[in-house]
């Protein structure tokens, strides 16, 4: 910056780099702020929920007593409606992305599944509750049922998966399908023995950061009609059930006071699972994020 | 197939929302639903339908959200795009996602609990429990991950050319930053807030846990408002009867945020797709 530095007077370019400063400190506390907050958060929580945690917690049912309330049947819940919702959102979701990225022509009826996909990422998540309600509770005539609680978590989190599965398609490049059908491969075999394996690290993050968002995901049970309440632990598809973060919710939403530390245990466990699941999924994409 | 469950769940949404929303209408018209300033949809023979009071405290906590979100939001994308080193990006990225992560049932502990009880009641002494303000100051802490990394993805696209130039004529980096990168990044950073926005609007946690469920038309955020969110979740905890105009009510709200939401996410495609400047 030699040339700047000679035209202009040594008081402009004290002024100047007082402009400088200032404007990156204004960066720098935006900064800040957004890191303080999620501090915050994270140090409120766990100062108000670690002394209330305890191996009772995890396995004692809720009680009106605050200080004995338990999680059981919201952790059988998740657990449950979280697998309905993997087994029916991953084959869905990689099997669209594959036939997306490998066999669609392009044309209309691709672009329509393309902004339609996008839309769907955008659709609140309360909008897919009343879907579930409406379909899978009433029409399908599930219920009030894991099963239509994990169907509508599916659904909710099928984009994510979609998305991130092209992208790792994407990032396959060329030249190894061109490799497999020189050496006379069909297209199946190309795409399920050299692409596939190829994105496997891509769909994994995929799947796991969807995963986790269904995990925390309230609003669309609650809407589809989970309970609030539960002294039982669902043992079928078709039981009625409660899930983690609704527990959370329902302990938050009571006035007393000893209900908050009780909500805050219940973050605490929720945030854990949460936390753990991302790192595995940034240790996965670093570990094996290939350049070709 | 799979990629037609995609269009099925879209088609399963108009639908469900469609079909609910018509046979309300049957029974409430669409002039009282719009039109009506009073929203009391359990009141038994004296009920009204105005919708009105929800979707003021849908736009009044969408609007502090997005007061806070985005100069935060533009601020961190303009830190991490043209400061930032690489070593501080690679810290700073993995947080906003964890931030991006958290469930929006934990941000609703976090606005009643902290920023209502610790913070709020301390500066104004006046602010009820549950308030508009503590739910839109955390829903706008909510968007700031997605205002911040598709305004930096936009402003990190800006060719590195634009930049040598401005600083060839002698521009600092502010300048470079407010007047070069800001400007080329716009039709990004616009949509990103606009997405952010439609964001805000459909939060329901937050909202449901912190901002109180009282459908007033009211401007005082201190006070406690209800969104169409919140609505919807408090019918759904209660026990209405399914098929009654009550219950109808959450098909008609949803159809409504829908559409609003829909048309955001559309309108910030559109700028993406129609202002973009391409560089080669």
């Amino acid at each position: 910056m030699a040339a700047p530095a000679a035209v202009l007077g040594s008081a402009d370019r004290g002024a100047r780099r007082r402009r400088e400063r200032f404007f990156l400190g204004l960066l720098l506390l935006a900064l800040l702020i957004g890191v303080a907050s999620l501090v915050t958060l994270l140090v409120d929580v766990l100062r108000t929920g670690v002394p209330r945690l305890s191996l009772d917690f995890l396995t004692e049912f809720p009680s009106r007593f605050a200080e004995r309330a338990g999680a059981k049947p919201a952790l059988y819940g998740s657990l449950w409606i979280i697998s309905v919702c993997t087994l029916f959102s991953v084959p869905v979701g990689i099997g669209a992305a594959v036939y997306l990225e490998e066999y669609a022509k392009p044309g209309r009826l691709s672009r329509l599944i393309e902004v339609n996909i996008s839309n769907l990422a955008g659709v609140p998540s309360i909008i897919y509750g009343l879907l579930g309600l409406a379909i899978f509770v009433r029409l399908f005539a599930l219920g009030r049922s894991v099963l239509a609680g994990g169907l509508t978590l599916g659904l909710l989190v099928l984009p994510v998966i979609v998305i991130a599965g092209r992208e790792a398609i994407r990032a396959v490049p060329p030249s190894i399908r061109e490799a497999a059908y020189a050496l006379g491969s069909t297209k199946w075999q190309t795409v399920s023995r050299q692409v596939i394996p190829a994105a496997l690290p891509g769909f994994m993050t995929g799947i796991i950061l969807a995963i986790s968002r269904a995990l925390g995901e309230t609003a669309p049970l609650i809407t589809m009609g989970a309970l609030t309440f539960v002294s039982f632990v669902p043992s079928g598809l078709l039981d009625r059930f409660t899930a983690l973060p609704i527990q959370i919710f329902n302990w938050t939403s009571r006035p007393q006071s000893a209900f908050q530390a009780t909500a805050a245990a219940g973050i605490v466990v929720l945030l854990v699972v949460l936390l753990t699941m991302n790192a595995i999924a940034i240790l996965i994409r670093n570990r094996y994020e290939r350049k070709w | 197939m799979c990629a037609a469950v995609t269009i099925l769940t879209t088609i399963g949404i108009v639908a469900a929302l469609a079909g609910e929303t018509v046979n309300f209408f049957r029974e409430i018209s669409p002039g009282r639903f719009f039109g009506g300033t009073t929203w009391a949809p359990t009141f038994g023979s004296n009920a009204e339908f105005g919708v009105l009071p929800l979707i003021n405290g849908t736009l009044m906590v969408a609007a502090i959200g997005i007061v806070v979100a985005v100069p935060l939001g533009i601020g961190i994308a303009i830190y991490l795009s043209e400061y930032a080193p690489k070593r501080v990006r690679t810290v700073l990225k993995p947080f906003l996602e964890i931030l991006a992560g958290i469930p929006t049932v934990v941000l609703g502990f976090f606005a009643l609990n902290f920023v209502t009880k610790v913070v709020l009641q301390t500066v104004l002494p006046d602010v009820e429990v549950f308030n508009a303000l503590s739910a839109g100051i955390v829903v706008g802490i909510m968007i700031i991950p997605t205002i911040a990394s598709l305004s930096e993805d936009a402003m990190r696209a800006v060719p590195q050319g634009l930049r040598e130039a401005a600083y060839g004529l002698g521009a600092g980096k502010r300048s470079v930053a407010l007047k070069v990168v800001l400007p080329a990044a716009l039709s990004g950073v616009v949509a990103a807030v606009i997405l952010g926005l439609a964001r805000a609007v459909g939060e329901t946690m937050i909202v449901a846990i912190a901002a109180g469920n009282q459908p007033l038309v009211s401007f005082d955020p201190r006070e406690g408002i209800q969104t169409m969110t919140a609505y919807i979740v408090q019918v759904s905890l209660g026990d209405t009867p399914t098929g009654s105009v009550a219950y109808r009510t959450i098909f008609a709200v949803g159809a409504t945020l829908f559409m609003m939401t829909f048309l955001l996410n559309y309108l910030s495609h559109r700028i993406v797709s129609r202002f973009r400047e391409v560089y080669e």
